[in-house]
C-alpha cells in the first residue's frame, strides 16, 4: 500500500544512471530542505540538527568544567564573563546549564543523530524501500524537533522564578519543577518535551510501519539487517515509553498552571509517583540512546572483520530482551527516595538481569572479530572503542544496580562517570562510528582517514581524562549537579577539566575533517568497505540516487 | 570488623597487583591515611573510611566483590579485544573465517555471567536488608531539608529543631574546619547509639548524603524516610545534599558530631533537652565522667537562630555551661513511659527537667 505512489510518481527507472533518471529529480533548494519529505534529506536535517545541537550542549559542558576546574565560584557568580553577558547568571544560572545540556544532549544530539538520522538515512535503504511509510509525517517529526529544541534554547532567556531559566536538572522534579520554579521558563521546558516527545511518537510511528510493510521481497524479518532490528525495537520502546512522560509533565502543568495537586503533598499529591512516571519513561530512555548504536556497531565490526555479524539472531533478540526488561527496572533511579524494601529488592534482580543479554553482545561482537581479517579503518576503530568504553559503563551499571551500594553511589559523581561511560564514551561514540562508516554513502565524498584517526585518538583521551577521575570523585562522596565543592576534591575535577580540552582539541579536527571533505570533494564510490559490507546500502551509488528501489530488489537467502 | 580488615588488606594485594598491572585500579587501597568521616584530598581512589558497621559491609561489597569483579571482567574483555586485534588483523590473517554460530560458546558466555550475577546479589541482598533493618533505636533525630539548610530535631530529649547552616568561608578558615563540609549547629549523637534517622524535606526534595555512613537518603515533602546509623567511633562526619534542590544546592553540608555520651548529655542539657525518658538516655548518662568536659571539644559553640550563614553572630543564651546539672543523677531511675517503643510517641516529661534557657533556635 505505502508503495503506491512512488510506483505513480517515479515510474520505475533503475537507477544505473541517476543523473539522467527520474529518480534523481531533486525539486528546489527551499522546497527540497523545507517541505521535504525525502527520508534521505530529512536525515540529513536531523544529522545537521544533531551537529548544532551538540555543540552547544558540548559549549555548555564546558562552562561547567571551567567552574569546576578549581573550588571557588569563577563562571556562575557576579562580575564573571556570563554576568556581564548576562546570561546563566549565578549559582541558578549553573543549574540551569547543567540541565540544558543533559536535555540537548538526549533529546537533540543523541536521539536525533541515532534514529532521526540514520535511522531515516539507512533504515529505507537496508530493508530495500523507497522511503519511510509516511513520509510527510517525517517532516512533521523532524520540524516538531527543530520547534521543541528552539524552545527549550529561548528557556534560559526566560523568567524562571529563581533567576533566568529553569535549573531543576533534566529530571524535572517536583516540587522544584513547580513551587521551585515559579517563572514560565519551565513551561517552555514542559512545551519543548512535548514536542520532542510528539515528534519521536509520530517518527516510531513510521519505522514501526515501515519496517513492518516496506521490507523488500524476500527479507524476512530473521534477515533483516541488525540496524533495522535496532530501530525497531528503539521505536517501540519511544511508543511505549514517551506517552508516559506525556502524562507526567502535562499533570506537572496543570500542578503549575491550573490548581492540580498530582505531586503537590500539602493537597494529597505526591512528589514520588511523578519519579515513578518520569522513570518508567526515563529509563526505556536510555536503552533508546543505545541500542541503534548496538545495531551501527554490529555492521561496522562485521564489515570490517570482513566475516559475518556471529550470533545473528542472539543479537536480534538480545535487543529485544534488553528493551523489555528496561521497562521493568525504573525504579533502580529512586533506591533512596523511601520506596519498600521489597520493591527494591526486585529491581535489584532485573536491573542485573539485563547484563546478561548485554553480556551476550559484547561477547558476540567479540566473536564477530575472532577469526575475521580486521582492518582498522576510523569507523572500526569507533566500534572497538564503543564496544570496550560502554563495558566499563556496563560493569559500573552492575556496581549501581545493588541497591545496598546504591545508598553510597547516588547522585555523585559515580553515577555521573557510570552514565557518561555509557553515553558520551557510548552512544556518541556509534554515532562518530556510524558517521564515518557512512559518510561517503551520505555525502558522496570520501574523508580523509589521517583527520579521522586523529579525532579518534585525541577524543578518546580526552573523554577518558575527563570520565574516568569522576568514578573517584564519586566514590569520595562528591554529589552531582554541584557548582562548587569541598577543596579535597580539587585534584580529580581539575584532571577531569584538563580532559575537556583534550576532548575539545579531538573535536576540532572532526570539524577540520568535515571541511578538508567539504573541499576536497574526492569522488566516492558505491562500497568503499569491500566484501565485508553487504546490506543494500552498498549496492547503490554514493550518494544514492534522491529515491531508490523503485524496483525493490529481492533478497535470498543469507540476507543479512 | 575482623573479617572487613582481612578484605582490606585483600583487596588492597589484589588491587596492588592490578595498578602495578597498568590497570587504573578503583577501589581504595590505602585507608590509613584516608581521612575519617571527609573526603581525603589528593588523587584519591577509593570510597571513604567506612564509619559504621553497615558502612563497612558496603566496603567490603565493594572493595572484595563487586570491584575486583569488574575489573576483572573489563581485563578479559580487553584482553580478547587485543588478542584480536593482534591474531586476526588483515595482515595475520588475510583471509577470513566464515563461521557465525557456536552453540557452547554462546551457552557458556550466557550462564558465566548469571552465575557471577548470582555470586553478586548474595552479598547485595545481604547488604540491601543489613541497611533496612533498623535494630532497636536509642535516639531518633528528625532530619528536615530546607532550602538551603537542615533542621535537626530530637523528639525523645525535647529538643526543638535546631537549624544547621554551612559555615561561612573565614569562620571555617579561622576555625580551622573544612569549608563548605563544615556547618553551624551540627547533628551531635552518642558515640555507638543506635540513631534512628527520619528524614523529611519541607519546600522541594533534598537528600540527607552521608558517606561514611554508605548512604544518602532522600528528604521528600510530605514522606517520612528512615534509616539509622550506629557509629562507634568519636568524630566529626561530614556530608552533602545529595539531590539538586536549587540555587544553593551545594551549599548546605551535613554535619554530624559523634561525641561520648556524657558529652552528649551535657550538650542534650544545653540545648535545653531533656534526659532519661528512653532507655538508651539512661544509657547514655551511664559513665558519669566530668560533665563538665562537655565544653571542650565543642568548639563552635552553638550559634541558634542562625537561619541564614550570614546571619550569625547573635551569641544566644545557649552557651550556658551545663556544669550544675549532673546528667548523671538526672536519671539512672527514670521511668520509661514509652515501653519498648523508640518512637517519640507524644512523650510526656516524666523527669524532673532542668529549667534550662530556651537554646533551642527559633528556627
Amino acid at each position: 500500500m505505502a508503495t503506491a505512489p512512488a510506483a505513480r510518481e517515479y515510474s520505475g527507472t533503475h537507477d544505473t544512471h541517476p543523473e539522467h533518471a527520474d529518480s534523481d529529480h531533486k525539486p528546489g533548494f527551499f522546497a527540497r530542505w523545507f517541505f521535504s519529505t525525502n527520508h534521505k534529506d530529512i536525515g540529513t536535517l536531523y544529522l545537521i540538527l544533531a551537529i548544532v545541537a551538540g555543540t552547544v550542549g558540548g559549549i555548555l559542558s564546558g562552562l561547567i568544567r571551567w567552574e569546576l576546574y578549581e573550588p571557588g565560584l569563577q563562571v556562575f557568580t557576579e562580575g564573571s564573563l556570563l554576568d556581564r553577558l548576562g546570561v546563566f547568571e549565578g549559582k541558578h544560572g549553573y543549574n540551569v546549564v547543567v540541565t540544558a545540556h543533559a536535555l540537548i544532549m538526549i533529546f537533540f544530539t543523541v536521539m536525533p543523530a541515532m534514529i532521526g538520522g540514520f535511522g531515516n538515512w539507512f533504515v529505507p535503504l537496508m530493508i530495500g524501500a523507497p522511503d519511510m511509510a509516511f513520509p510527510r509525517m517525517n517532516n512533521v517529526s523532524f520540524w516538531l524537533t527543530a520547534a521543541a529544541f528552539v524552545l527549550l534554547m529561548i528557556t534560559p532567556f526566560v523568567d524562571g522564578g529563581q533567576g533566568l531559566g529553569a535549573g531543576t536538572g533534566w529530571t524535572i522534579y517536583p516540587p522544584l519543577s513547580t513551587s521551585g520554579h515559579a517563572g514560565p521558563a519551565m513551561d517552555l521546558v514542559i512545551f519543548s518535551l512535548h514536542l520532542a516527545g510528539a515528534a519521536s511518537i509520530l517518527g516510531a510511528i513510521n519505522f514501526i510501519t515501515t519496517i513492518f510493510n516496506m521490507r523488500a521481497p524476500g527479507m524476512t524479518l530473521h534477515r533483516m539487517p541488525l540496524f533495522a532490528w535496532s530501530v525497531l525495537i528503539t521505536s517501540f520502546l519511544l511508543l511505549l515509553s514517551l506517552p508516559v512522560l506525556a502524562g507526567a509533565i502535562t499533570m506537572l502543568l496543570t500542578d503549575r498552571n491550573f490548581g492540580t495537586a498530582f505531586f503537590n503533598p500539602g493537597a494529597g499529591g505526591d512528589p514520588v509517583m511523578f519519579q515513578h512516571l518520569f522513570w518508567f519513561f526515563g529509563h526505556p530512555e536510555v536503552y533508546i540512546m543505545i541500542l541503534p548504536g548496538f545495531g551501527m556497531v554490529s555492521h561496522i565490526v562485521a564489515t570490517f572483520s570482513k566475516k559475518p555479524v556471529f550470533g545473528y539472531l542472539a543479537m536480534a533478540y538480545a535487543m529485544v530482551a534488553i528493551g523489555f526488561i528496561g521497562f521493568v527496572v525504573w525504579a533502580h533511579h529512586m533506591y533512596t527516595d523511601g520506596t519498600p524494601i521489597n520493591m527494591r529488592a526486585y529491581f535489584v534482580a532485573a536491573t542485573m538481569i539485563i547484563a546478561v543479554p548485554t553480556g551476550v553482545k559484547i561477547f558476540s561482537w567479540i566473536a564477530t572479530m575472532w577469526g575475521g581479517s580486521i582492518e582498522f579503518k576510523v569507523p572500526m576503530l569507533w566500534a572497538m572503542g564503543f564496544i570496550f568504553l560502554f563495558t566499563i559503563g556496563g560493569v559500573t551499571g552492575v556496581v549501581l544496580a545493588n541497591a545496598g551500594m546504591d545508598y553510597t553511589f547516588h547522585d555523585t559523581y559515580y553515577v555521573v562517570a557510570h552514565f557518561h561511560y555509557v553515553l558520551s564514551l557510548g552512544a556518541i561514540y556509534s554515532i562518530f562510528a556510524g558517521f564515518y562508516y557512512w559518510f561517503e554513502k551520505m555525502f558522496g565524498v570520501k574523508y580523509n582517514e589521517i583527520l579521522g584517526l586523529i579525532h579518534f585518538w585525541i577524543f578518546f583521551i580526552g573523554v577518558n581524562v575527563i570520565f574516568f577521575p569522576q568514578h573517584f570523585l564519586g566514590m569520595q562522596g562528591m554529589p552531582r549537579r554541584y557548582v562548587d565543592y569541598p577543596d579535597a576534591f580539587a585534584f580529580w575535577n581539575q584532571v577531569s577539566s584538563i580532559g575537556y580540552f583534550i576532548m575539545v582539541a579531538g573535536l576540532a579536527f572532526f570539524f577540520i575533517m568535515l571541511a578538508e571533505a567539504a573541499i576536497r570533494r574526492r569522488k566516492g564510490v558505491p562500497n568503499p568497505w569491500g566484501i565485508g559490507a553487504t546490506t543494500l546500502e552498498w549496492t547503490l551509488p554514493s550518494p544514492p540516487p534522491f529515491h531508490q528501489f523503485n524496483d525493490p530488489p529481492v533478497v535470498r537467502a543469507e540476507g543479512h | 570488623m575482623r573479617n572487613s580488615r582481612l578484605t582490606r588488606n585483600a583487596s588492597g594485594g589484589l588491587l596492588g597487583v592490578l595498578v602495578a598491572g597498568g590497570a587504573t585500579a578503583f577501589a581504595g587501597a590505602a585507608f590509613a591515611q584516608d581521612l575519617l568521616g571527609q573526603p581525603t584530598p589528593g588523587p584519591t581512589m577509593g570510597l571513604q573510611p567506612p564509619g559504621t558497621e553497615v558502612a563497612e559491609a558496603a566496603h567490603f561489597f565493594h572493595n572484595a566483590v563487586l570491584t575486583p569483579a569488574i575489573v576483572l571482567i573489563t581485563l578479559f574483555v580487553l584482553g580478547l579485544m587485543i588478542y584480536v586485534a593482534v591474531r586476526f588483523n588483515s595482515k595475520a590473517n588475510p583471509t577470513p573465517a566464515r563461521f557465525t554460530h557456536n552453540t557452547p560458546v554462546e551457552v557458556m558466555w550466557t550462564i558465566a555471567p548469571v552465575l557471577i550475577l548470582l555470586f553478586i546479589a548474595i552479598f547485595s541482598y545481604k547488604l540491601l536488608f543489613q541497611f533496612n533493618d533498623i535494630p532497636r533505636a536509642d535516639l531518633t533525630v528528625k532530619v528536615t531539608g530546607y532550602q538551603w539548610y537542615w533542621g535537626y530535631e530530637y523528639p525523645d530529649q525535647e529538643i526543638a529543631e535546631i537549624t544547621s547552616t554551612m559555615l561561612p568561608e573565614d569562620q571555617a578558615r579561622a576555625a580551622g574546619r573544612p569549608f563548605k563540609l563544615a556547618v553551624d549547629n551540627p547533628m551531635v549523637v552518642p558515640q555507638g547509639a543506635v540513631v534512628k534517622v527520619l528524614i523529611t524535606g519541607a519546600d522541594v526534595i533534598h537528600s540527607w548524603g552521608m558517606p561514611a555512613f554508605g548512604y544518602t537518603f532522600d528528604a521528600i515533602p510530605g514522606r517520612i524516610n528512615e534509616t539509622w546509623f550506629k557509629a562507634d567511633r568519636v568524630g566529626t562526619y561530614y556530608g552533602n545534599c545529595r539531590e539538586l534542590c536549587g540555587a544553593d544546592h551545594a551549599f548546605m553540608p551535613v554535619e554530624v558530631r559523634v561525641v561520648p555520651r556524657a558529652e552528649f548529655a551535657a550538650w542534650v542539657v544545653r540545648n535545653g533537652g531533656v534526659l532519661g525518658q528512653r532507655p538508651a538516655s539512661a544509657a547514655i548518662a551511664s559513665p558519669p565522667t566530668v560533665p563538665g568536659a562537655a565544653a571542650g571539644p565543642q568548639t563552635t559553640a552553638p550559634q541558634p537562630a542562625a537561619a541564614a550563614a550570614g546571619q550569625i553572630g547573635t551569641p544566644a543564651a545557649a552557651t550556658v555551661p551545663a556544669a550544675p546539672v549532673t546528667p548523671a543523677a538526672a536519671n539512672p531511675a527514670a521511668p520509661n513511659p514509652a515501653g519498648g517503643d523508640p518512637r517519640p510517641a507524644g512523650s510526656v516529661p516524666t523527669s524532673p527537667t532542668p529549667a534550662a534557657p530556651a537554646a533551642a533556635p527559633a528556627q
